[in-house]
């Protein structure tokens, strides 16, 4: 069994929603971070993310001028000065497919609708922490491979060309952000 | 610590694409524990947010109240971008915390809000009773019902707003079959939750 030494773990913080937050730093605190920094807009997050270079992004996707789904796509700059590798985990009210579908082809690495709970953020954080994929870049893509299962039959417009085994075996992001807990 | 260096990163290059990868800079925050081991994260933050619900009544009535104060700039003075999206926010906040702060319902009837505003074709077209009756639902739960809300009243209004909602919203879009498709799909969020 494996645990996770949250006071080795600088988080960024991102949420337009003062309450939100203060759960969100209650909960971190509680698994033992210490370094739990805090922004109310993408902008604000973005300047944090360069200057404390944080090891996990949470990041609310609604949010005034510049939101969550446009913070993760800043950060996913393969030729960025910064680190485009920090896992973001997409902490939201939006609960339709569709979303999931939009943040994962923005580089997003974890999906956790809300309402939150502590066991649901704790698994996303394990995750992200025990479990890294390796990055993707495409032409139009830079991220987390977003693979999650084996079709070889598949032909479609953004089929890889050139490898065999391709292919980490894992839920989609879709099916965990079904699972709450 | 979250960074490697250049040189551990590792790149594929295929014909459409890069593979990257490097070890996992995070490797060394994981902790190998007994089986037995009491400690549990979790259960410390549950309660810790449990500490925190004395404060959720107030922090409920602060975000209805910004609901209503986003309504109440549109009658007034009609839909603007700026105004829209006020309302959208101030619904969505409810539709993700009200469950955590202890308003179930209040969560279900903010998030039908949110889905006319979202797919409503023309928002000054809307009916404003469709408007305020989830609004004044809301206000009501909080500020005239406990928290215990999810086994009462409360939750049947909260289902039959959204199927006023979803009726008014199939048809209005019954020509917009990208907006239908949504509307009709299941969310992902369990029922019981949201």
């Amino acid at each position: 069994m494996f645990r996770i030494d949250f006071n080795k773990l600088r988080f960024l913080v991102c949420d337009d929603n003062p309450h939100m937050r203060r759960i969100l730093r209650t909960l971190l605190h509680s698994f033992g971070a210490r370094e739990v920094y805090e922004a109310e807009d993408g902008a604000t997050a973005l300047e944090m993310y360069s200057h404390y270079v944080p090891d996990i992004v949470i990041t609310d996707w609604a949010m005034p001028i510049f939101d969550g789904l446009e913070l993760a796509q800043m950060i996913r700059q393969p030729e960025s000065k910064g680190n485009p590798y920090a896992p973001i985990i997409m902490l939201t009210g939006h609960s339709e497919k569709r979303r999931v579908t939009v943040a994962r082809d923005a580089g997003v690495t974890e999906f956790l609708a809300k309402p939150i709970s502590a066991k649901g953020l704790y698994q996303r954080i394990l995750n992200v922490v025990a479990n890294p994929r390796p990055f993707i870049k495409t032409k139009t893509y830079f991220g987390p491979d977003r693979r999650r299962n084996t079709n070889s039959a598949y032909m479609g417009p953004e089929r890889r060309v050139g490898e065999k085994h391709e292919v980490l075996q894992q839920p989609s992001l879709l099916d965990k952000a079904r699972s709450t807990i | 610590m979250a960074k490697n260096s250049a040189k551990d990163i590792e790149v594929k290059a295929f014909a459409t694409h890069q593979i990257i990868t490097q070890p996992n800079p995070l490797r060394k925050v994981l902790r190998r524990v007994d089986e037995k081991d009491l400690d549990d994260p979790v259960r410390r933050a549950e309660q810790a947010l449990a500490g925190l619900s004395g404060e959720f009544k107030d922090w409920m009535t602060t975000e209805v109240n910004r609901l209503s104060a986003a309504y109440v700039a549109i009658r007034n003075d009609g839909f603007t971008k700026d105004r829209r999206d006020e309302l959208f926010r101030a619904a969505h906040d409810i539709k993700g915390d009200a469950a955590t702060f202890g308003y179930p319902a209040a969560a279900g009837i903010a998030e039908s809000l949110c889905r006319v505003i979202e797919h409503a074709p023309d928002l000054e077209k809307v009916p404003a009773e469709l408007f305020t009756h989830h609004i004044n639902a809301i206000l009501a739960i909080v500020h005239e019902n406990t928290r215990l809300d999810s086994i009462s009243v409360s939750a049947e209004l909260s289902r039959r707003l959204r199927k006023v909602a979803d009726d008014y919203l199939a048809h209005v879009n019954r020509d917009r079959p990208e907006h239908l498709e949504v509307i009709l799909a299941p969310s992902i969020v369990p029922a019981e939750q949201g």
